[in-house]
């Protein structure tokens, strides 16, 4: 007996027998792939169902339903020991800077709140955010009339990114030290972010510790793999 | 014990040495292959991967468990060549395998009759085949998440390197899938491991094999009650021991 007599034989078997198998599997792989380009207007249809039932049970505490997601770079994250820890601000200034974190905190408090976007496709409503405008933190340091760009070196080697000085100038821009109203926790940046609404995540560098000031912008770390220099959210990046 | 490709492979188990009376040998469980070693294969291997895929995935994705394991290069790492591999694989032992017994199982899936649809329509006791309809719609459905999870799996990693092919849904179709793969794996394990009169199917998909009796009652399409004389040629095996399903009536 040939092991195709594991096919059923029976009678029965061929009453009004349709391929609807192949029609099933490529209906759901057309509306996957559909899903590719329409995934916002869908996401946000869907959310409506899906963001009651996460609140209600709990589940938005644990999965990132319109919340963060953590990404780095490297194999651990940077550990902030406010004893020892030190910004420097130095590069194209006058006078090169080395503040402690209770220094940051003198300075003039700035807060607002604004969404933050990931070049990847989510999105965080109305984040708190409390730190220093950098007119303030750079004043001290005297930019000199040649520097026109920022180079941000995080703690989390070798992560880096560049920002146009006349950028850091814009009103919603600024290096953070709270979020949501309590000190920076250590998955954001601890103790200090750039935050810059306006553009995507990757410019936002966390675990600041450097600011060098230097004539023009270079490729940062996503920079170097790919992504855009122009970081402007909605202009660049494959959402123009 | 694999049932393999031509007529002649069968497995006939000789009685024991003591011979007890034909009819209380009867009364032992008989077992037929429903599932080849290459189905068997494809199955463990996809499993396998879903699981390390969804532990490594959960990893990059939950914020308490991406700040735990710190290490996101690695998982990333883990995440990526595990889907490749399985990619790979699942294409190897289709192709190396029982071609024979995959398109067999392909073409049934592929088909719906009537008492397919009857048992879709919610009455679940009538006459199925090998794959009962809800079994068929599971292989359709896992199949094409499986394509749709490779296919925004590859664009996330070819989007980190040229923001050209970054679009705007991939990461949402990649997490709508994982939710509702995580559901249907759920009522998956339920059938497999608990429901009393699917659970058995473990076995066919474990071992090879299922006692013709569960296959006759659940299955009666693929396995039909023998005649009251067993035919000639037909098996009787010891659990556990292997044989072909006694031809349908």
């Amino acid at each position: 007996m040939p092991q195709d007599d594991n096919t059923p034989q029976s009678p029965r078997e061929n009453l009004g027998a349709r391929r609807l198998g192949r029609a099933g599997f490529l209906g759901v792989v057309g509306a996957g792939v559909a899903t590719l380009f329409f995934g916002k207007q869908i996401s946000s249809v869907t959310s409506t169902f899906t963001k009651p039932f996460a609140d209600a049970t709990g589940l938005s505490r644990i999965v990132p339903s319109g919340g963060w997601r953590i990404y780095t770079v490297a194999d651990s994250m940077p550990v902030f020991d406010r004893a020892t820890w030190r910004l420097k601000v130095d590069g194209m200034v006058g006078r090169a800077l080395e503040l402690s974190y209770d220094e940051l905190l003198a300075l003039p408090k700035a807060e607002q709140v604004s969404t933050f976007h990931c070049v990847t496709g989510w999105i965080v409503n109305d984040v708190h955010w409390g730190g220093v405008r950098f007119s303030d933190l750079l004043a001290n340091a005297g930019p000199l009339p040649s520097a026109h760009a920022a180079h941000f070196i995080s703690a989390e080697y070798p992560y880096d990114d560049y920002l146009e000085l006349s950028d850091l100038a814009l009103p919603d821009v600024m290096l953070a030290y709270e979020m949501d109203g309590q000190p920076l926790l250590q998955e954001h940046g601890a103790p200090v972010r750039v935050v810059i609404p306006d553009m995507y995540g990757y410019k936002n560098v966390k675990w600041v510790e450097q600011i060098s000031l230097v004539p023009r912008q270079s490729e940062g770390y996503w920079e170097q793999r790919g992504y855009d220099i122009d970081a402007w959210v909605g202009r660049s990046n494959g959402y123009g | 014990m694999t049932s393999t490709r031509g007529s002649g492979a069968r497995t006939v188990m000789a009685e024991t040495t003591t011979a007890a009376p034909a009819a209380s040998i009867r009364r032992r469980s008989r077992y037929v292959r429903r599932f080849t070693f290459t189905e068997r294969l494809l199955h463990w291997v996809h499993a396998s991967a879903f699981f390390v895929l969804l532990g490594s995935g959960l990893i990059l994705y939950l914020p308490a468990l991406s700040t735990t394991f710190a290490d996101r290069p690695l998982i990333k790492d883990i995440h990526f060549y595990t889907a490749v591999s399985w990619a790979g694989a699942m294409a190897l032992i289709a192709l190396l395998g029982n071609r024979r017994a995959v398109l067999r199982t392909l073409r049934e899936v592929d088909r719906f009759d009537r008492d397919d649809r009857r048992f879709l329509a919610g009455a679940t006791r009538t006459p199925q085949g090998r794959f009962n309809a809800g079994q068929k719609v599971n292989v359709i459905v896992t199949a094409a998440f499986a394509t749709l999870f490779f296919i925004s799996g590859m664009l996330l990693w070819l989007g980190e390197r040229n923001t050209d092919i970054r679009l705007g849904g991939t990461l949402y179709l990649h997490d709508a899938l994982m939710y509702l793969s995580v559901v249907i794996v759920l009522g998956h394990l339920y059938l497999a491991l608990i429901h009393r009169s699917t659970r058995h199917s473990l076995r066919g998909i474990t071992l090879g094999t299922v006692r013709e009796d569960w296959a006759i009652a659940h299955h009666s399409k693929w396995v039909s009650a023998p005649p009251a004389a067993a035919a000639p040629d037909s098996v009787q095996a010891l659990p556990a021991l292997a044989a072909e399903p006694a031809p349908p009536s």
